[in-house]
């Protein structure tokens, strides 16, 4: 048991070069992104569901929206306040929230996430510029 | 407690009024105003009908001419792409020649106002569609509600079975990005991206909002739509008055565009 000094020393070793990214990005952390809303959105206050529910289900009430468009010719969208909606990311959604760059690439880009809508879909922010 | 007969029965008695109350409290409970749940539906101006079906009078056009503002109206709306290349090219609606829209109806000295007038194909939204019986994904599918076959382009993974099925060569692929190929978007309209095959789509879009489709509009009353299965539509009413003929129906798709020859 001469070799106790080693192979603790290798442990540490080993302990530090394992954690170095945590240890090298401590404090570094990306803060969350703000979206940013047009006048439009901040105008109608609620989107077609509450901020909190859009915030984390709306790629949920997409896919719905989604499938009930293309297959059952369903466009409209009446919400728990009784408001009626048409259907339609490009011309619903990017209607008031026609700045894609600061606020959809914002918090898909922190989240690391790469949605394949817009392959598609038109980006009717590009228009304003 | 003594396990008499007696309170064994009182035990069921109190737990049967226990599970009965249950739904009681439920129903009361639902009238205290929770939110309604937020409701889908389909906009009462929507266009409905059983079997779409299009009958296209032929007579009315005489020169290949005669179809390029229905075309182009298709054509712009839908962010249908121009390429020069015939391998990359997208078609919706187009115009083909008597004999090759109607391989198995010449004659050999065919009635010569029929042979060289333009004929308008697209997609015949057949009612026995072999497209749809060969997509693995269901991508593309003969709508319940009113017999369209249309495509659902987040599901299409391009293997293009559905345009080997397709008899009329109804179908095209995007070989390529279609966006540099449209020469003024219609941003009302998604486009398509590479590596999917897209087609007429009846203008669902248009008949949602109870409006015709843009090649109807364009034509100038030549193109009429309708429900194949109502006797009292405008198509049953043209079909009753003219002969009328379809492509390749001995294949069976039956497919429901008809032409006034």
């Amino acid at each position: 048991m001469n070799d106790k000094k080693w192979i603790i020393a290798g442990i540490v070793v080993f302990l530090a070069i394992f954690a170095f990214p945590f240890w090298y990005n401590m404090g570094k952390a990306a803060p969350a992104p703000e979206v940013k809303l047009t006048e439009k959105a901040k105008a109608a206050k609620q989107c077609v569901m509450p901020t909190e529910y859009m915030r984390a289900e709306h790629m949920q009430l997409l896919d719905v929206w989604r499938h009930n468009v293309v297959r059952n010719a369903e466009r409209e969208f009446v919400n728990t306040e009784g408001k009626t909606f048409n259907m339609s990311l490009s011309n619903t959604c990017m209607d008031c929230h026609a700045n894609k760059a600061d606020f959809c690439d914002k918090c898909h880009d922190y989240a690391s996430v790469d949605p394949y809508c817009w392959d598609c879909h038109l980006d009717r922010s590009k228009e304003n510029e | 407690m003594e396990r008499t007969r007696r309170n064994i029965l009182k035990l069921f008695g109190i737990t049967a009024l226990g599970v009965s109350a249950k739904p009681v409290l439920n129903a009361f409970a639902k009238e205290q105003g929770h939110p309604a749940e937020p409701q889908i539906r389909k906009g009462e101006k929507a266009l409905k009908a059983k079997q779409w079906a299009m009958v296209i009078d032929t007579r009315q056009f005489h020169s290949a001419h005669d179809l390029d503002p229905i075309i182009e109206a298709c054509h712009h709306a839908h962010n249908v792409p121009a390429f020069e290349n015939k391998n990359h090219e997208i078609k919706w609606i187009w115009d083909e020649k008597y004999h090759h829209a109607f391989p198995n109806k010449t004659t050999k000295f065919l009635n010569e106002s029929v042979e060289h007038r333009p004929f308008l194909v697209l997609c015949n939204h057949c009612e026995n569609p072999p497209c749809c019986r060969a997509c693995p994904t269901k991508a593309t599918f003969k709508r319940e509600s009113d017999g369209i076959v249309l495509m659902d382009f987040h599901r299409c993974i391009g293997c293009r079975f559905c345009m080997a099925a397709c008899p009329y060569g109804s179908r095209s692929f995007n070989f390529r990005d279609p966006r540099p190929g449209i020469a003024e978007q219609n941003d009302q309209f998604p486009t398509r991206m590479k590596g999917v095959v897209e087609k007429c789509n009846f203008c669902a879009e248009r008949l949602a909002v109870g409006e015709l489709p843009y090649c109807v509009k364009a034509s100038n009353g030549a193109i009429k739509v309708g429900d194949l299965y109502d006797p009292d539509s405008e198509v049953r009413q043209l079909l009753k008055e003219n002969y009328t003929i379809r492509r390749k129906q001995a294949l069976g798709t039956e497919p429901s565009v008809y032409y006034i020859v």
